[in-house]
């Protein structure tokens, strides 16, 4: 890596745990907040952390600084209320970086959302947090007292006239509440179901004002970027991606855990080298690169790179970064019904495609998967994840992203599917 | 029964902590989830009694507060046991054996999923990823996280939890 920087989680490490105020001020904490706010305009940090090439974290890959950009400048003449948000649901499965983040690095986040709030001008920020995320919540809650016991939340933030203050909102559960228009209506205490976009948030979120809605990660990158600068956050990473990425790998490797690293390592170092290779024993067959939401990856892409365009290029998506790895012990026709199944249980229930087409999906991978698979299940399920994956037949992406696992797994595994339907057995002997 | 009579029905603590959260927010109805919350950390779940008086204090039906609370799957609308044992049945945690796992808990549990045993001590939940993926299987009693869960020792587990 470009000299083994880890400015997300390295400090955590360096202090052994838990980084409270004090460590994280002694490894240069709050300087980026304090940089921002005493030496530059919000056009300034906007266009700053435009040109570092920061893409958001929470799946889509969407331009930071580009995204803030479209928060209408200055006090809007209706009284200039804006909101920042962060997004803390992390229900993706598979998905295990932002609890990491908010547990261990919590001042991180709460000065990302510092320079994040002065940038587009918001006076109140909150943090949507997952309700079983017990123990983060703790933490951050900690940190943001803290901060503001020392003034760097609160009123005129290190003497600049700036005023911000950040509250944390535990959600009540459910997977849909991570989908940004989703979460605004649960933050508001409502039902948590998609809104129509346009209007998109910036111009109109929360409680209808201007509203910038970013993942944790993406946040947690922002305070190095102004203390170390554009050129420095660029050649952290290793293609045409900048800086660091928290990559995770989850299934059977000795080593399964998460690490910063380039953004752009790729895929077959991350498994081998940090994850420590596959268990004795099994074999690699697939996996999700991103959460439960992406296609299957196989042999043929794993010398590819972990950054945004070179995994969609391999139609996938690098989702979240965290990967689940399907071993040779594992059924494809199984693991699919218990993705659908997920996806199933957590639509909203708006849209048929979504509301019907998920529960008709997982009975029919019941079926096969029991062995009452019959004649032409397949095509219809072909057809089944080709009409609910059209991102124009649903309301929001929920429904598309529940296809993307298994439009790749009849692709890459067809033999399997077939396999069960002829034989009316399954070779693994899973779910039985 | 006379709506003021509705609000006794929480206790003044509750009522205080729902206050606080009001007056951080542009309108009292976007507390609801806050409310709701708050309710159920005092007595475990929401009663139709509980929501009534959630609702009278937001300034909202109790039907429009019900299907906010039924939208949320850590809102409980019917009695739990003392700890909530939520089992993550998500893919990486399916990966490495979560059925299996799940069969083990119901059997030393003695109940099936949604149930609340005989005493009243545990109530068993599926749960979507915990967020340990990699530390897999995973579990959740009340609000301690439980990784890389050994259905070898059960017994301790669960012990621990009175
Ligand atoms: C069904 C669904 C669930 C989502 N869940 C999350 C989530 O848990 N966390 C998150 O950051 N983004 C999630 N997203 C993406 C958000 O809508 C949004 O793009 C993201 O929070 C923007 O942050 P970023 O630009 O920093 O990546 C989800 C999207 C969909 C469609
Ligand atoms: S696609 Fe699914 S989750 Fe999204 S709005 Fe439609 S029903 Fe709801
Ligand atoms: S899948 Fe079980 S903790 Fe993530």
């Amino acid at each position: 890596m470009a000299s083994g920087e880890r400015p997300m989680i390295g400090v955590i490490d360096d202090v052994g745990g838990l980084v409270d105020l004090a460590a994280y001020e002694s490894h240069e904490g709050y300087a980026g907040a304090r940089q921002a706010l005493s030496a530059m305009t919000p056009s300034e940090v906007i266009a700053l952390v435009k040109d570092a090439n920061l893409r958001g974290r929470g799946g889509a890959g969407f331009p930071t600084g580009l995204k803030w950009s479209f928060v209408p400048q200055g006090d809007a003449s209706d009284g200039g209320l804006k909101y920042l948000v962060c997004n803390g649901d992390e229900m993706e499965p598979g998905t295990f970086k932002d609890r990491y983040l908010l547990e261990y690095n919590p001042h991180l986040l709460v000065e990302g959302m510092i320079i994040g709030a002065y940038a587009i001008g918001a006076a109140q920020g909150y943090v949507f947090l997952r309700g079983e995320y017990h123990e983060p919540y703790r933490q951050l809650q900690k940190a943001i007292d803290d901060a503001k016991a020392k003034g760097y939340l609160g009123q005129s933030i290190f003497g600049s006239g700036f005023d911000f203050d950040l509250r944390i909102h535990r959600s009540a559960g459910r997977y849909i509440c991570g989908e940004e228009t989703a979460l605004l209506n649960a933050l508001e205490g409502k039902r948590a179901q998609p809104r129509t976009k346009p209007p998109f948030p910036p111009a109109s979120g929360a409680w209808g004002r201007p509203t910038i809605v970013n993942n944790v990660e993406t946040f947690c990158n922002v305070p190095s970027i102004l203390r170390n600068g554009v050129e420095w956050y660029q050649e952290l990473g290793l293609g045409d991606d900048a800086g660091t990425k928290l990559y995770g790998v989850s299934g059977r490797v000795n080593k399964p855990g998460l690490w910063e690293l380039p953004i752009g390592t790729p895929i077959r170092e991350i498994i081998d080298v940090h994850a420590g290779g596959m268990q004795d024993g099994y074999k690699l067959r697939g996996l999700l690169p991103g959460g439960a939401s992406t296609d299957f990856l196989v042999e043929q892409h794993f010398d590819l790179a972990m950054d945004y365009g070179t995994i969609q290029a391999a139609g996938s998506r690098m989702g979240t970064g965290t990967m689940i790895l399907m071993d040779d012990s594992i059924c494809p026709v199984d693991m699919c019904r218990n993705l659908e199944h997920f996806f199933a249980q957590e639509s909203c229930g708006f849209c048929t495609p979504c509301r019907e087409g998920l529960p008709w999906v997982e009975r029919l991978l019941t079926d096969i998967e029991e062995g009452r698979g019959k004649p032409g299940d397949l095509e219809l399920l072909d057809r089944n994840a080709q009409f609910i994956g059209g991102v124009t037949n649903t309301f929001c992406l929920h429904a598309p992203g529940a296809i993307e696992p298994l439009a790749s797994a009849l692709e890459y595994f067809r033999e399997d599917f077939e396999e069960h339907i002829r034989t009316g057995e399954c070779r693994y002997g899973t779910n039985r | 029964m006379s709506e003021p009579a509705l609000i006794p029905i929480l206790s003044d603590e509750e009522v205080r902590e729902i206050e606080e959260e009001c007056a951080h927010l542009p309108d009292r109805k976007s507390a609801a989830i806050d409310a709701m919350m708050i309710v159920q950390r005092h007595r475990g779940w929401v009663s139709d009694e509980s929501l009534g008086a959630i609702a009278h204090l937001l300034g909202m039906s109790a039907e429009n507060l019900d299907s906010i609370a039924t939208f949320y799957n850590l809102i409980f609308r019917k009695p739990v046991g003392r700890h909530v044992v939520m089992v993550c049945d998500s893919v990486s945690c399916y990966v490495m054996g979560a059925d299996s796992l799940r069969k083990r808990i119901e059997a030393h549990l003695g109940i099936s999923l949604g149930q609340t045993t005989g005493d009243g001590r545990f109530t068993l939940l599926p749960i979507v990823c915990l967020g340990a993926c990699d530390k897999a299987p995973t579990m959740m009693i009340g609000d301690e996280l439980i990784e890389n869960v050994d259905a070898e020792q059960l017994d301790d587990i669960f012990g621990r939890f009175e």
